[in-house]
């Protein structure tokens, strides 16, 4: 499942409905991303900009090629955009598989390829005004791990 | 054909996109980068290091010397922030 919208979710119930239509899997990796706030450098809102039609394509990509390289059973992944509050849950990316590591690498291949190409840009919302948060290199390092 | 521009670039341009007609020589991707930063120094200084931009045709990340025949739809994408 690829789900790219506004609306708010419940990762539990996400997980949960997921986990239930898979009876083979042995085992399933949950991965959610938050929107934080530094106690030194305060935000009051994450805002995603976002370019739907691209982002279902590309989600859709990749997670069609972590279920091939890693033999997973299903894959789904949940990303929203809009302006979401510190605590609020950005995104989510389940994995199951038979065994254990094809979940865990599974997962991590999916959150190091949607880092550097899902069309997502975050800004956050500060007292001082709005500023965009920028790519950081360790993220494409993170990705081209997977072609070496 | 439409060029959509995204969040900091689609600031710097102060729109969200373009609609154009690039003459029958522009062939690729990268041609018709060229193209519209030639005609708009806006465009140009925020794409100083193009290197960093992944470009679209109809909603699919694509390699820069794609040809642009069939495309309705491009983008220039900033480099992306999600997850």
């Amino acid at each position: 499942m690829i789900l790219v919208s506004k609306s708010p979710f419940d990762p539990g119930a996400e997980a949960n409905r997921l986990q239930a239509a898979h009876t083979e899997a042995g085992a399933m990796v949950t991965f959610t991303g938050l929107v934080r706030s530094h106690p030194d450098d305060p935000i009051t809102a994450l805002i995603l900009e976002c370019y739907e039609d691209l982002a279902r394509n590309e989600l859709a990509a990749i997670r069609d090629a972590a279920m091939a390289r890693f033999g997973l059973i299903d894959a789904a992944i949940i990303h929203r955009h809009g302006r979401l509050v510190p605590g609020e849950t950005i995104m989510m990316v389940m994995t199951l598989a038979p065994h254990r590591q094809a979940a865990f690498d599974g997962a991590q291949f999916l959150m190091d390829y949607l880092k550097t190409d899902a069309p997502f840009w975050k800004q956050e919302e500060t007292a001082a005004g709005l500023r965009w948060v920028e790519a950081k290199a360790e993220d494409g390092d993170a990705k081209n791990r997977w072609s070496r | 054909m439409k060029v959509l521009y995204f969040a900091w670039l689609r600031e710097r341009l102060n729109r969200a996109s373009d609609e154009i007609t690039p003459p029958s020589e522009i062939v690729t991707l990268n041609d018709l980068v060229a193209w519209l930063r030639a005609r708009d120094e806006a465009l140009d200084l925020a794409m100083e290091n193009p290197a960093i931009f992944k470009l679209s045709i109809n909603a699919r990340i694509v390699p820069g010397d794609t040809p642009i025949a069939g495309a309705t739809e491009i983008a220039i994408l900033p480099p992306m922030t999600g997850g």
